[in-house]
């Protein structure tokens, strides 16, 4: 894909971070406000696309890590799965770490609704990594036939001058 | 013709869909809601968490988010085996 | 008096919604069974899981109540069914899954075809 005009640039440049922190601010309140994981990780994982639309697939393929992806998915997975094993003595995901509403808290550090949160920045995570994964991986084979010269390649989205 | 063959018999199922409101409750009118009920007042006295989806989804039902999670990753194994070498293989 | 408005907002829409949910399903059924792009079809399954996802939540709306979040939900005294909203939260990300897995099978018979065409799929290769 060819990079797109600089007005589309220039709007990345200025607003795609604020979409990181968006998309994180949603993860981290997920128990408080709307959303959660999945939705935030969505928000999070659309700046790749962003990338890929923007500015095309050459800075996409520099600035996508493939193995910080799927170490992403993984960690957020096992991270997952450890936090529902800590409700063991009663059931599996048991929120043994829940401080009942007016109680009084173990360490300042410790959500209130115990592993909710800590759920919430686990499949935040895995929901980051998977969906980048994706976009890598379906460009990637599309990357191919983007360059190959007997498909007849792609003029510019919207400049007039290539 | 295979058109109006297939717009007759989707008309037909809508008829037979629009038959089965009978059997569903009106709309905004849920007949059983204790579980529901349940899960409103005890997220927040048990569990502190004000969004009730959320706590819904990742503690009274978070069994079936680890599967969810599953499903997921075997989605992204899939499309990971189906362009391994970058789509090179005609 | 608001118990009058929210009986008379009841009687206005009635099954409304259902009914919507029900046009949605035969809309893409019946571009699944006409349709002959590939990408077409994959369109219409996405159009009958949303579907089947806004008949969950109708399912669970209960009339005059705020959304299932405690401080959020204004002067309501109910809030809406927090299960199925749940249950959609479930079915949308496994959809996605699923479409993301659909579309790549797509690029790959597009890429060993050459065509989107069904019918053309059909007469290349048995």
């Amino acid at each position: 894909m060819k990079p797109l005009s600089v007005v589309v640039t220039s709007v990345f440049d200025i607003f795609a971070w604020f979409m990181i922190v968006f998309g994180v601010y949603v993860i981290n309140n997920g128990h408080n406000t709307p959303g959660g994981g999945f939705q935030g990780g969505a928000i999070v994982a659309t700046f790749m696309s962003f990338v890929l639309v923007a500015y095309g697939g050459k800075k996409f393929m520099t600035w996508a890590r493939e193995g910080a992806y799927g170490a992403l998915e993984l960690i957020g997975l096992m991270a997952f799965f450890a936090f529902g094993c800590l409700g063991f003595p009663n059931a599996f995901f048991y929120n043994s770490l829940a401080i009942p509403h007016g109680g009084t808290p173990l360490s300042e550090w410790l959500p209130y609704c115990g592993t909710i949160s800590l759920m919430n920045v686990a499949v935040g995570a895995e929901v980051v990594g998977a969906l980048s994964l994706v976009v890598y991986y379906m460009y990637g084979s599309i990357r191919m036939v983007d360059t190959g010269a007997g498909m007849g390649g792609e003029r510019g989205h919207d400049r007039f001058d290539r | 013709m295979k058109k109006t063959v297939f717009a007759a018999a989707v008309i037909v199922l809508g008829g037979l869909l629009c038959g089965t409101f009978e059997a569903i409750h009106p709309f905004g009118i849920p007949y059983e809601t204790a579980m529901d009920d349940y899960f409103l007042v005890h997220a927040l006295s048990d569990r502190s968490a004000q969004n009730v989806v959320t706590s819904l989804v990742f503690d009274f039902r978070g069994f079936d988010t680890l599967g969810e999670a599953a499903v997921l990753f075997t989605a992204l194994t899939a499309i990971g085996a189906l362009f391994r070498d970058g789509g090179k293989r005609e | 008096m608001t118990d009058s408005i929210a009986e008379n907002a009841l009687d206005f829409v009635g099954n409304a919604p259902y009914v919507v949910v029900a046009l949605l399903v035969l809309m893409s059924l019946y571009a699944m069974l006409t349709q002959k792009n590939l990408i077409k079809i994959c369109i219409a399954i996405s159009i009958l899981g949303a579907s089947v996802n806004m008949f969950l939540v109708l399912m669970g709306y209960r009339h005059g109540g705020g959304i299932p979040i405690h401080y959020l939900k204004g002067a309501q005294e109910s809030m809406v069914l927090p299960t199925p909203q749940c249950l959609t939260l479930t079915a949308i990300v496994i959809a996605l899954a699923t479409t993301a897995l659909m579309l790549s099978l797509v690029i790959m018979v597009n890429k060993h075809y050459g065509t989107l065409d069904i019918d053309e799929i059909r007469r290349l290769r048995g």
